[in-house]
């Protein structure tokens, strides 16, 4: 094979990183976020292939196409997600989707949360507001997440005032991160991980998603 | 996003795939296994998704990844493919239901893989 001297494809043949043969039960985490906040760089920070990207179809007014209708064809238009995956063991295997956060995308969002386990809010502070509607929604569909500030700039305000800007929830874990490192992205999915485990402490009919 | 990009395609491409049905029931990422090999009078698309998913599972969005095909154009052809005993499904068994939770195993084990990474 000369696989080592050709230019990679932009997508790797699944020959490369296939799953186990045993894999039985498909996980997800979403990552969500407005344009250019670092979903895609996340994702791929800490997936096992290189981040890859499809599409779904959407109708131009942002709503799904029920489950019967046929597609309308004027108004179809495609909206482009990616992800990665993270072998958990020989059963399970953990998927992480980026998700654009803008309201328009909304219906992909269904698609995604739906059998999620949590979801991550990145967030730039230069764009706070990009933000708001992204956790709107999420505490609407009481799907919980943390929320995690991609430093871009040395200087920016402060955890505190970022979740004031917010109005986040005090229970909501707020950190900070680095998306380009697996280390940093991995402390904010482990992060996640704790934040559910304790959400299932909580006595009933108290809930802080 | 892209979603501007693409509005001068032709959604006809996917109506001719799909026959104009859409179908929800295959979660992103269901795992699917191939049962046969291609056969002669198989459409491209089905061909490309037995060769993919011969040897081990793959997820429906990679599925739709690899075949350059919208997630629910995808879920079409499966539909009839599963219909017709040339692939299987593995359904997620862990996922948590609308408004719950994940168990307290399943986060674990999650615990557990991201930390080995
Ligand atoms: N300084 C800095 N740059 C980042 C960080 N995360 C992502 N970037 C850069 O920001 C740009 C947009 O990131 P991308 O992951 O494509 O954003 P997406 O649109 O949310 O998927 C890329 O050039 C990344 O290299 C970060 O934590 N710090
Ligand atoms: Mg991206």
């Amino acid at each position: 094979m000369d696989s080592t001297t050709s230019d990679p494809p932009a997508a790797p043949p699944l020959a490369e990183t296939p799953l186990r043969g045993t894999a039985s039960d498909g996980l997800k985490i979403v990552v969500v976020g407005g344009f250019g906040v670092g979903k895609t760089t996340m994702v791929g920070s800490v997936s096992e292939i290189r981040p890859l990207s499809t599409e779904e179809l959407m109708t131009r007014a942002g709503e799904g196409i029920d489950e019967a209708g046929a597609v309308p064809e004027k108004t179809t238009t495609t909206v482009a997600f990616d992800f990665g995956r993270i072998t958990l063991n020989d059963r399970q295997v953990l998927y992480l989707f980026g998700a654009p956060g803008q309201q328009r995308f909304w219906f992909l969002w269904d698609q995604l949360f739906s059998g999620s386990l949590g979801a991550v809010v990145l967030v730039d502070t230069r764009r706070i507001e990009d933000s708001w509607y992204a956790i709107d929604r999420l505490e609407h569909h009481r799907m919980p997440f943390v929320v995690a500030v991609n430093r871009f700039a040395e200087r920016g305000p402060s955890l505190a005032k970022v979740r004031a800007a917010l109005d986040l929830d005090g229970h909501v874990p707020l950190i900070e991160c680095d998306a380009r490192l697996r280390e940093s992205s991995k402390t904010v999915l482990i992060e996640l991980v704790h934040h559910l485990t304790r959400l299932h402490d909580l006595p009933a009919g108290e809930d802080a998603r | 996003m892209s979603a501007r990009r693409h509005e001068q395609e032709d959604p006809d491409r996917y109506f001719t795939i799909t026959g104009g049905r859409r179908d929800a029931s295959l979660d992103l990422v269901a795992l699917v296994v191939a049962e046969i090999g291609p056969l002669p009078g198989m459409s491209s698309e089905q061909v490309r998704i037995l060769r993919l998913c011969r040897d081990t599972p793959v997820a429906v969005v990679e599925l739709s990844a690899h075949l350059a095909l919208p997630v629910s154009v995808v879920r079409i052809l499966l539909r009839d493919m599963l219909a017709d005993g040339r692939i299987t499904v593995r359904h997620p068994v862990s996922a948590p239901e609308p408004e719950q939770l994940p168990d307290l195993e399943t986060l674990k084990q999650v615990l557990v893989g991201l930390h080995n990474l």
